[in-house]
């Protein structure tokens, strides 16, 4: 085979440019990308390096407010940039697929699964309709969704997260493509749905030897699936090598960032004294919604004064809700809870503003739970002023000094708005305010599960540092058990409302393991490119 | 699919509860206009005495709220009553201007439901072209201008110097079918212009908010052509808000079509009220308002459940 039967894709001093406001930045700043046949490069970066932009390009496509303006992309010695729209809609979904993030959001909700399937391959001409929904029954059993020859007849809101992901990879497989883009297809997931999901597309790609861009932040998972990885930053490449050479011997500082992430642990913290009351006891709680089936089953446990203890479960197993209940914004049906001893009434309402004050909590997405209307200093003065009664001089002074402690500077921040703000730096503000209510526990609902992981790491180390001068207890809600070793002193893993484990960090994350537990550790990506191997060869894959 | 039935018979008892109030609404807001049919018959050279004898024998020295029940008892049993004026049964007096005012309603909705939705498909479809912006620039300009101006000037265009239609569109009973579309061209075309320019410019609005959701750039990336993606995919997913503004402007050509009368001397429903009023035949007015307010809420309750059928998430509950 000559070289150039090899090459299916070329791309040469890419330049992406987008229109921000009336100013014209560009995005992606020359990047060259070779792929061959059948193989698999990574790219990998935090929001903002271009990955998806570099992917969608290799489809000759650009997003709204976007556009290619320079450098070569040939696909199979075909010019993508000259290609008229009638050229490049050829090749879309018959030579090159797409996979997209969030499968719920990319499948049409009007629409059934199959039919949405077989609209490429009937619209290009390669399979007649009935031909092309049989194909798509295989690729579900080779997928194994459950139920294959059925499921497909359900509309997408009748699916899981998970068989919509791999529904959707069906789906781009439909017309047995040369090359597939896959835009971060698990980011989204369970741990424990993600591994499945990983190992599924993985094997179909091996089985019909397609090319493949896999794109994603998250290096353990793109070492799983890679040949080659290429590490972008602000539209740059830093570096790229083979998968296994560039996981040994990282050659730029920032690859070493990426790299070291995931090994951020703080010491673990042991009670003071095991008599010592506890801040917060939350004991038997059974809740439902409305007259809905009960949602929490006799969860117990406790936070002990300036310490954290995280909770983690997947979705749906009552994190959030247990959340929720101790806020006082969903009645339980049984149980109860104390503050320092002191029985809480259910009801915010009927909670004194003394006791409010205590308790505070940080929310998951920062860009949701700031009011775009408001100054930053009006966000974290609101509380202090409404808790502390603090007014004009005061309060400037104290909202000036909660900025300092969350590190940023007050001379630039007071007067801003959320818009003004990047992700991590709201993720702060929202810190700031839970702080000027001067509270004892703060609930942490996912705060970094938003944020790209380096951004992710300096927010964790912040709340450390709070926790160290302050004397705060945390209960950390997340799914991501990296952040668990970066944070807790105590763990507790929840599953379908119950509490199936807990304890001290070393305790539950060292064996013996509950079976649950075990599950949740064995379904997390490992930076070692042999992981999702060693994990189905151990064959405790789970049908969905 | 009982889930559907079961809603439409709780909306259509919320209906009722809604028509009680309106009832109460109408009664009294027509209590309070100035001037009684008393005075109104007997011109203002009556006497005092005359015009308290008068009161009595229509009923009128009876306490307004008394007067109501009695009215709404009569309501229920389908007697509307007699008009104050003619002393004829107002049920007949309505019924025919009724169907007057649905023709026109009907030959307008059946040229404006298919124009306004292709134009906003194909305004969405060429979005910031030369063609968007005429069609856009045309429609704002028909939503603002008042509909009886509109009217006056088709009557000069069409009327007065092509002479292709009558300026007045006065039908008579028993007409022909062909002769009623020719008379009430005019007046119809009116209601099309001012109907089409909004439900246009909502359905484009609405497919191009449907236009910026991920499942579009996928069919996009599959190599779906421009025209199968507004059709296939896009629109699917906006006739909820669509269904919506039609059932509005249908209440709206139906209800709303006084003035358009009035231009035309169209013998609709619409004028009925506006003479009623000014001869102060209140149970006219009255029944003519809770029709009114009937079908406004019946082709609500249209507009939610064909927004239901539309929605594969709230047919198919996981």
């Amino acid at each position: 085979m000559a070289p150039d039967d090899k090459r299916l894709l070329q791309i040469r001093d890419l330049r992406i440019e987008a229109m921000v406001g009336d100013t014209i930045l560009e995005i992606v700043k020359g990047v060259d990308l070779d792929l061959d046949r059948g193989e698999v490069i990574g790219l990998i970066g935090e929001s903002g390096a271009g990955k998806s932009t570099i992917g969608l390009a290799a489809m000759g496509f650009a997003r709204y407010g976007t556009r290619i303006s320079g450098g070569r992309i040939t696909f199979d010695g075909q010019d993508l940039r000259t290609a008229t729209e009638a050229q490049l809609r050829a090749l879309r979904g018959a030579r090159i697929a797409y996979v997209a993030q969030s499968a719920a959001a990319s499948f049409n909700p009007a629409h059934k699964i199959i039919d949405q399937h077989v609209e490429a391959p009937v619209l290009h001409g390669y399979q007649s309709r009935s031909a092309a929904q049989d194909d798509g029954m295989k690729l579900y059993a080779k997928l194994r969704l459950p139920e294959p020859d059925v499921i497909g007849f359900r509309y997408p809101h009748q699916l899981s997260g998970g068989q919509l992901q791999r529904a959707m990879t069906a789906m781009a497989m439909a017309c047995r493509p040369d090359l597939i883009i896959f835009d971060e297809p698990t980011t989204a997931l369970d741990v424990t749905t993600q591994v499945e999901v990983l190992s599924a597309i993985r094997d179909i790609v091996e089985q019909f030897q397609t090319a493949a861009i896999y794109i994603t932040h998250d290096l353990a998972v793109v070492a799983q699936m890679a040949d080659r990885i290429k590490v972008l930053l602000k539209g740059e490449e830093v570096e790229e090598a083979p998968t296994a050479h560039i996981l040994a011997h990282p050659k730029e500082s920032y690859t070493r960032k990426l790299l070291a992430v995931r090994s951020y642990e703080r010491p673990e913290k042991s009670r003071s004294s095991k008599t010592a009351q506890p801040e917060l006891s939350i004991r038997g709680l059974d809740v439902a919604y409305r007259s809905g089936p009960k949602v929490l089953h006799d969860v117990s446990f406790d936070l002990h004064r300036g310490m954290t203890v995280a909770v983690v479960g997947e979705s749906g197993s009552g994190k959030s809700t247990t959340a929720r209940t101790i806020m006082g914004l969903l009645p339980a049906t049984s149980g109860e809870i104390r503050l320092r001893g002191e029985i809480l009434p259910w009801s915010f309402r009927e909670r004194s503003k003394d006791q409010l004050r205590r308790i505070q909590m940080i929310y998951q997405s920062a860009d949701t739970a700031l009011n775009p209307r408001m100054r930053v200093s009006e966000i974290i003065g609101r509380p202090a002023k409404f808790y502390a009664g603090l007014e004009d001089r005061a309060l400037h002074r104290r909202v000036e000094e909660l900025l300092s402690l969350i590190e940023l500077d007050p001379a630039k921040f007071y007067d801003r708005l959320p818009s003004e703000l990047s992700g991590g730096q709201k993720q702060r503000v929202g810190i700031a305010r839970a702080l000027a209510a001067d509270p004892e526990i703060v609930i942490c609902d996912e705060v970094t599960s938003a944020l790209d992981q380096i951004v992710a790491e300096g927010i964790l180390r912040l709340l450390d540092r709070l926790q160290n001068e302050i004397g705060l207890t945390y209960m950390f809600i997340t799914h991501d058990l990296a952040t668990v070793r970066a944070v807790a002193d105590e763990v507790v893993v929840m599953q379908r409302g119950r509490v199936t484990d807990s304890g001290a960090r070393s305790k539950v994350f060292a064996p013996p393991h509950h079976p649950y537990t075990a599950q949740l550790l064995a379904s997390e990506p490992k930076m070692d490119p042999k992981w999702l191997d060693t994990y189905k060869g151990r064959g405790s894959e789970r049908p969905m | 699919m009982t889930d559907i039935v079961s809603l439409i018979i709780k909306r259509l008892g919320l209906g009722l509860l809604t028509m009680l109030v309106v009832s109460i609404l109408i009664f009294f807001a027509v209590e309070l206009l100035p001037g009684d049919s008393a005075q109104a018959a007997l011109g203002q050279m009556a006497t005092g005495e005359t015009v308290a004898a008068m009161r009595k024998q229509m009923g009128l020295d009876v306490p307004a709220i008394v007067r109501y029940f009695y009215w709404l008892q009569d309501f229920v049993h389908g007697d509307f009553g007699t008009s104050m004026i003619s002393h004829t049964s107002v049920a007949g007096a309505i019924l025919g201007r009724f169907a007057n005012s649905f023709f026109l309603a009907g030959f307008a909705a059946i040229i404006a439901i298919p124009l306004a939705v292709s134009l906003g498909v194909a305004a969405a479809l060429f979005r910031d072209t030369i063609f968007d912006k005429s069609v856009n620039v045309t429609s704002l300009t028909a939503v603002s201008a008042p509909e009886f101006l509109l009217g006056y000037i088709l009557v000069v265009i069409f009327a007065v110097k092509l002479r292709w239609f009558p300026p007045i569109s006065n039908i008579r009973d028993g007409a022909e079918i062909g002769e009623r579309i020719f008379r009430s061209f005019l007046p119809a075309m009116t209601l099309v212009l001012v109907a089409t320019a909004h439900m246009m410019r909502m359905t484009r609005a609405a497919i191009i908010n449907v236009l910026a959701g991920p499942y579009i750039e996928m069919a996009r990336l599959k190599g779906v052509p421009p025209w199968r993606v507004i059709v296939r995919h896009a629109l699917p997913n906006a006739w909820a808000p669509i269904i919506n503004v039609v059932t509005l402007s249908l209440a709206y050509m139906i209800t709303g079509v006084v003035l358009v009368e009035v231009v035309f001397d169209y013998p609709g429903i619409g004028q009925l009220l506006v003479d009623s009023v000014s001869k102060r035949d209140f149970p006219i007015v009255q029944a003519c308002c809770l029709i009114f307010a009937a079908i406004f809420i019946l082709l609500n309750i249209a507009a939610d459940v064909g927004s239901i059928l539309t929605n594969p998430r709230l047919k198919r509950p996981k």
